[in-house]
């Protein structure tokens, strides 16, 4: 009884011990936050990582695919079984994407993506990320009339009207410059092709014509007013620059949007590969908010690449998906089984694998910072033993008190050790409260921090969220608490040692 | 709950037996009123209740070894006050820690009740302090962080777990109460032991001594840090315990006129029994 009474006092008179669970409060919080914070951008991570990519990926080696895909697709169906919900083939290809933006080309290298529209939704979210609205309804390689972007993605007037509208201006401008050419040099140069005179753009090396709209290599026929060539949906990294402007705002800047014509340059199927080039027309773009698919992915139909690369029917990949909850690294397994390496010059992977080191990555950010902050709770528990020593040092005589009264040595040691167990308690209890306040308003701390000292603490342009994603995870927080309150009763075990050793009669004589 | 730490007491306690039952006066107490019984004051005028032989004790300063007690042999009957006086260092507090078995003896035994309990272990020690001894320092030795009412309470807080202090916490809390009532505190309750006097501490460390209902109160220079009226109020009330309640009081002291106050004297000299 004595134990629980003397304790109880020691914690409401010396505030000096207080003082030195701070530290704890101050480790528990900051491991909570930090947890949740790290737990929720792996979340956003494993969202956006398979967001776009099939559970399972069956792929070829050689860029000419595996040949005859109904045959393998059949073999796949009856090795998965049950657990298969969805699959596709598709056409996994390097390539080079040139996009016009007032007058001067932009070279990016993409991987194209021929994609079966009526099954692919069947294997993955793509369809989700789109940014018409009626595209992820049903994803159509078509161009819209209108009505790209929702209210998170404002877009500027793209589609069919704004395909129209920018035909009418360029032939006006042209007419206008060979008017303007005509009546400065009537010496007949009207006849020179636009691109040998235009001072802004430079003789192309490539051989690309100047104009995708000039019409060089396609059928004199094709009317870009009212066709479209083959459709492309790319990712909205390629097409868009996100920036600052002058006040600071976060804005974005589009290279070419959906109506636009881009030039995609990739290998042909056989030995050597060749060059081949032709125009899409941007449909749709798509954003999974994953930089590394948003800033290098273009999807087209499956049947115009295969034509295009002239291999028939064979496809790059075929891709699965399996019903939820199903065990990836067995279905996998088993696959390897039935296409062994030795046979087959495939690589079966699952979307993790192929993500291997980004996740392990963030997995060991997580360690390595739960470790730092945990030696931190640890410094904490020196502060205890620390002051602890001094508290035992303090209390001597009234050690020497107990033990007169009768008190057992484990007695007093319990009082030590109940005291600093409840130290530790009481440290770690405020620590996660604290830690779970904050993590609930993390998005209002952040705002409010950048509304006091001007700089912003979450920089939308680095990553692609709007806020910082938290995932509060029940047995991590409770694994702090007891990780602490375990340091704080540690820690107080040598002074109450000592406590429980001191000689009554030399406690007694101690002033 | 007494009972297991009896055993425990037993057990642990290399032989030690009660003579007397030890039961009477340690259950939980029915009346609030302390004990007085002059019959048993009377009976046990004749009866030792504490015997000590051929104490010896030395400290070891360094490479030099001080003997302290040289040989120490006297008695203590029941219902006596006993004064053990002698010059300051002469080893008085010393042979009451020995008495009281915060200390061992280098030497020689000490019998209670005609037990020996100089060599119980240190379970059995800490029982016979908390049930069989009361005791009272010089310096009062009150726990600052309680108050003078739970300060009374201690030993039996230090005796029952918290279920079996509570469930009998009233009984407790009323006896606590009346004891400072009787040394004259009933209006100090609930103040710390540095709102109190000296003369009031030493007041609260006597109720305190008392609430176990001990068989012997040994007191270590009670007035020593006490004015002449204060010290003289503390000898009359011990005196009065002593007469009224028949118990058993060794007192050391340094002071000749405190030492005439008791029935009988013990000269300390030199670490020995003076003639």
């Amino acid at each position: 009884m004595y134990k629980l009474l003397l304790s109880w006092r020691y914690l409401r008179t010396r505030y000096i011990a207080l003082a030195s669970i701070i530290s704890v409060t101050l480790g528990v919080g900051t491991l909570i936050v930090v947890n949740s914070v790290m737990a929720g951008f792996a979340r956003e991570m494993h969202i956006r990582l398979h967001s776009i990519l099939a559970d399972i990926v069956v792929e070829s080696h050689s860029a000419d695919g595996l040949p005859n895909p109904a045959w393998h697709m059949e073999e796949i169906r009856k090795t998965v079984g049950s657990d298969l919900q969805g699959m596709t083939a598709a056409v996994h290809i390097p390539a080079m994407l040139n996009i016009s933006v007032r007058g001067q080309w932009i070279t990016r290298p993409v991987t194209l993506i021929g994609i079966d529209e009526a099954t692919y939704a069947d294997v993955s979210d793509f369809r989700e990320y789109l940014l018409h609205p009626a595209n992820r309804q049903k994803l159509s390689f078509l161009l819209r009339e209108d009505g790209y972007g929702d209210k998170d993605h404002a877009i500027p007037p793209a589609g069919w009207r704004y395909r129209r509208m920018k035909i009418i201006t360029e032939r006006d401008l042209e007419a206008q410059e060979r008017l303007l050419r005509a009546a400065i040099n009537p010496g007949g140069a009207g006849e020179t092709p636009l691109a040998a005179e235009g001072s802004t753009i430079p003789p192309d090396p490539t051989g690309i014509p100047q104009d995708p709209f000039a019409g060089t290599n396609t059928a004199p026929t094709f009317d870009p007013a009212k066709e479209q060539k083959a459709g492309i949906i790319l990712g909205i990294a390629i097409g868009s620059v996100r920036d600052r402007d002058a006040e600071g705002k976060v804005m974005d800047y589009y290279l070419c949007r959906p109506g636009d014509d881009v030039r995609v340059t990739f290998p042909s199927a056989g030995t050597p590969p060749k060059a081949v080039s032709d125009v899409c027309t941007i449909v749709d773009f798509y954003e999974s908010k994953m930089s590394e698919y948003d800033g290098g992915f273009a999807f087209v139909p499956l049947a115009w690449l295969q034509q295009q690369r002239v291999m028939g029917d064979a496809v790059t990949t075929i891709q699965l998906r399996l019903v939820p909850g199903a065990d990836l690294k067995l279905v996998r397994d088993k696959l390897r089984a039935r296409f062994p390496a030795e046979e087959f010059a495939y690589r079966i992977q699952t979307w993790r694998d192929m993500q291997g080191p980004l996740l392990a990555a963030v997995q060991m950010e997580t360690t390595l910072l739960n470790i730092l902050l945990f030696l931190i709770i640890a410094v904490a528990g020196f502060g205890i033993l620390a002051t602890f020593f001094m508290i035992v040092v303090e209390k001597t005589r009234d050690i020497g008190i107990l033990k007169a009264l009768g008190a057992p040595s484990r007695g007093v040691m319990s009082i030590f050790l109940s005291y600093g167990f409840s130290l530790g308690v009481v440290g770690s209890g405020v620590g996660m409260i604290g830690g779970l306040l904050f993590v609930k308003y993390i998005n209002e701390l952040a705002k409010g921090v950048e509304l006091l000292t001007g700089q912003e603490v979450f920089d939308p342009t680095v990553y692609y969220f709007q806020e910082i994603p938290t995932v509060i995870q029940p047995l991590t927080v409770a694994g702090v608490v007891i990780g602490a309150v375990a340091i704080a009763l540690l820690a107080s075990v040598l002074p109450a040692l000592r406590a429980a050793r001191l000689h009554p009669v030399e406690a007694l004589r101690y002033e | 709950m007494s009972s297991v730490q009896e055993q425990g007491f037993r057990v642990q306690g290399s032989g030690f037996r009660s003579q007397q039952g030890a039961s009477g006066g340690r259950q939980p107490p029915e009346a609030a009123a302390p004990r007085i019984d002059p019959a048993h004051a009377a009976k046990s005028a004749s009866k030792t209740l504490l015997h000590a032989i051929d104490l010896e004790k030395s400290y070891r300063k360094g490479q030099h070894v001080v003997p302290v007690l040289k040989g120490v042999d006297f008695q203590v009957r029941e219902g006596e006050l006993v004064a053990v006086a002698g010059q300051s260092g002469c080893g008085k507090s010393t042979l009451l820690h020995l008495l009281c078995t915060l200390d061992a003896p280098d030497a020689g035994e000490i019998h209670f009740e005609g037990n020996r309990i100089d060599d119980l272990a240190p379970r059995g020690r800490d029982v016979l302090r908390n049930k069989y001894f009361g005791m009272i320092f010089q310096f009062y030795h009150l726990l600052p962080e309680l108050s003078a009412l739970e300060n009374v309470l201690a030993p039996i807080m230090i005796r029952y777990g918290v279920i079996s202090y509570f469930l009998h916490r009233r009984q407790h809390v009323e006896r606590a109460q009346a004891l400072l009532d009787l040394v004259g505190l009933s209006h100090r309750l609930t103040h710390k032991p540095r709102e109190l006097s000296g003369g009031e501490m030493q007041r609260t460390a006597i109720a305190r001594a008392l609430i176990a209902q001990p068989k012997l109160l040994l007191a270590d220079e009670p007035t020593g840090n006490l004015d002449s009226k204060t010290g003289g109020e503390i000898l009359t009330l011990l005196k009065k315990l002593n007469r009224e309640q028949g118990l058993t009081i060794v007192m050391v002291t340094h002071d000749q006129a405190i030492a005439s106050k008791a029935d009988r004297t013990v000269r300390l000299v030199e670490g020995k029994v003076a003639a």
